[in-house]
């Protein structure tokens, strides 16, 4: 007991100090940086790389060099999608030999009498397209006329890129393992460091605890979806058809739902491993359930609602209405009321069920 | 004369773990304002049970907890306000600075003190703004003790303040209680070593199974056992020679034994030694060892259950 002047606290300085700590503690912390905020990057930049547009490779196509073959061989060179075929000579147990291994994808045999014969694998899709586009392009360079009037269009705009499938996919993804560890693994550390029962031995309260670590995870959010939008927008060329208050919103509730969930599944457990197994079991069916890399419609029909009643899959399905398609957040009520209900259930319960030591 | 505040009073705490473990028996604890007091006792004897408990971190089974002048039921808010608790082996966040920590812990009080005061005050200024992790063990255990008093608190709870540290900061620990206590703070504290009791408390509650065994200031309990000296020594060959041999020489007290060694509890060695000497040339016995010293609580302890306190 001193004489120099006592300092005087107003109501939410408790609840500021937690914030600010936890959110230093957050950035000093390499291994979630590397987890929040660049793992979700590398990932939409290695798998967008790896799916991007391209041209597709041209049919290979060999040719048996005897009698005619380089009448064909011309023929081919001169039909209108030429660039479409890579054509090569062989003599014939050559070429025979490179269809078997799979080096070509079609192998033409001209016989004799001036007719053709295509050696395909029906069951190999470029041997079947090779087929298709060897025989397309014979015959129009021998002159055959189209039966039915018909023109294409290319359609590879930005919006219907697996990229951009993906993209929303990530952020949901991020929203729920950072939203999870975050809080999950964060309560677990401190309950094993007996820093819980430590707090409450203060005068602390405990809802200014629980305030700023839900309020630490809203501010993570616009870091994370900021990074990965901005990524997929800058570097990508992503078009985001939705309003930027409704994404932001959908996000918020997303973060929100995670964030209870990990409140749950830390409520109890007195180890940190005891609790990344149990944040491993619940999320382990959304990452391969809920649509994050993969559209779930190829899921059997008759499990698709339960798949749609993951909050996961309610986020993933939100986020691509309203960036990719630029439907309104009302639109999404279904898919909102889903993440709802998982987060005030899981919030209820994991208060009742929450020990401080 | 006027009898001093009473900080704290309880009246048989009994404390079941689970419905079968008893941690707590029936312990009746009264401290003064103003008292540094401590409860001496092995691992396991339900010192920090008790503690906690009057902390409110835990709930009696039964038993009556009044802290000054206040109860958990009732003033929980306001009591937490006016107690610093230091708790065994918590860990702060390690990648917090000092007086990062420190702020923390002074945002959850209403009137808490200066963090800096509170640093120079604790020798922590130097490192205010390592981060915790890299202290020592002797900074942390001040750090964890900072953040007791940066509340500025009425009483102090202190829960194995200096187990595990090394001599230098376990004095650093005691200067510390001392000077809370001298500015008229009340101390509460669990140790089990019986050093640290004897010098820092004003009373000591040896508690041993979840009851208290022996209560008093130090020299009370010393005296207790029959002398404030020991004189111990062992002989060569005196097997069945009879402790009424040594019971009849001047000033002793009580006559035990332990590993080979006979010990005399006395109160004034220079009266006992020369008829001892001369007991054991009389009868032609020879000396093979003999020491004095002061009597401990430790061996209060001994005398009183048999085993030693660092036993588990």
């Amino acid at each position: 007991m001193s004489n120099a002047p006592k300092l005087h606290n107003g109501r939410w300085s408790a609840y500021r100090m937690l914030l600010v700590v936890r959110m230093k503690e957050m950035f000093r912390e390499p291994e979630a940086i590397f987890w929040t905020f660049l793992f979700p990057v590398l990932l939409a930049l290695g798998l967008g790389i790896a799916f991007r547009d391209k041209q597709p490779d041209p049919a290979h196509i060999v040719i048996a060099e005897q009698q005619g073959a380089d009448r064909i061989a011309a023929l081919l060179k001169s039909a209108p999608h030429a660039e479409r075929l890579k054509v090569e000579l062989q003599d014939p147990p050559a070429a025979a030999n490179s269809f078997r291994l799979g080096k070509a994808d079609l192998e033409v045999v001209p016989n004799p009498n001036g007719s053709v014969e295509y050696v395909y694998d029906p069951a190999r899709a470029e041997s079947m397209l090779a087929h298709a586009l060897a025989d397309d392009a014979l015959q129009s360079a021998a002159g055959r006329k189209p039966a039915v009037e018909t023109n294409s269009r290319i359609n590879a705009e930005p919006g219907s890129r697996y990229i951009d499938f993906l993209i929303p996919g990530l952020i949901g993804m991020n929203l729920m393992g950072s939203g999870m560890w975050g809080v999950g693994f964060a309560l677990v550390e401190m309950r094993q460091r007996k820093l819980l029962k430590r707090y409450i031995a203060t005068p602390m309260r405990r809802s200014d605890f629980m305030l700023a670590l839900g309020s630490s995870r809203m501010l993570l959010m616009f870091v994370e979806l900021g990074l990965v939008l901005g990524f997929g927008i800058l570097f990508f060329h992503l078009p985001v058809a939705g309003s930027w208050l409704s994404i932001v919103a959908l996000s918020g509730a997303g973060a929100l739902t995670f964030a209870a969930l990990g409140l749950l599944t830390a409520s109890r457990a007195q180890k940190i491993e005891t609790v990344s197994g149990i944040m491993n079991v619940i999320m382990m069916p959304m990452w391969i359930f809920s649509g994050i890399f993969f559209s779930y419609e190829r899921f059997p029909k008759l499990i698709l609602p339960l798949i749609r009643a993951l909050p996961l899959t309610a986020l993933n399905d939100a986020l691509r209405a309203v960036i990719l398609e630029g439907r309104p957040l009302t639109a999404q009520a279904a898919r909102l009321a889903v993440l709802a209900v998982w987060g005030v259930v899981s919030f209820f319960f994991a208060v009742r069920w929450f020990r401080w030591n | 004369m006027v009898s001093p505040e009473i900080a704290v009073r309880c009246r048989n705490l009994e404390k079941t773990y689970e419905g079968k473990v008893e941690a707590v028996r029936g312990i009746d604890l009264t401290i003064y304002k103003g008292q540094c007091y401590g409860l001496l006792g092995p691992n396991g004897a339900g010192k920090t049970t008790t503690i906690e408990i009057l902390e409110g971190l835990l709930h009696a089974t039964s038993g009556e907890v009044e802290v000054l002048g206040m109860n958990w039921r009732e003033h929980a808010d306001q009591l937490r306000q006016c107690l610093g608790v230091s708790l065994q082996e918590t860990r702060l966040a390690e990648k917090l600075s000092v007086r990062e920590t420190l702020g923390l812990f002074a945002s959850f009080y209403t009137s808490p003190r200066p963090v800096n005061e509170v640093l120079e005050e604790l020798a922590l200024t130097e490192k205010a703004d390592a981060w915790v992790g890299k202290l020592s063990g002797g900074q942390k255990q001040r750090l964890a003790i900072a953040t007791a008093l940066v509340g500025a608190p009425r009483m102090l709870f202190l829960d194995e303040p200096t187990t595990g540290l090394d001599p230098q900061s376990r004095r650093q620990v005691w200067d510390i209680v001392r000077r809370f206590q001298s500015s008229g703070g009340t101390v509460l504290l669990t140790t089990h070593y019986m050093d640290e009791a004897e010098r820092l408390c004003d009373f000591i509650s040896i508690v041993d199974h979840g009851k208290v065994i022996a209560a008093g200031t130090p020299e009370e309990l010393i005296f207790s056992i029959g002398g404030q000296h020991r004189v111990e020594f062992a002989l060569d060959d005196a097997n069945g020679v009879s402790d009424d041999a040594w019971r009849t020489l001047p000033g002793v007290g009580a006559v035990h034994h332990e590993d080979g060694i006979t010990a005399l509890t006395v109160d004034e060695p220079h009266r006992t030694i020369p008829p001892l000497l001369a007991l054991v040339d009389e009868r032609g016995w020879h000396l093979s060892q003999l020491t004095t010293r002061q009597s401990s609580l430790e061996d209060v302890f001994v005398r009183l259950t048999g085993r030693h306190l660092r036993e588990q």
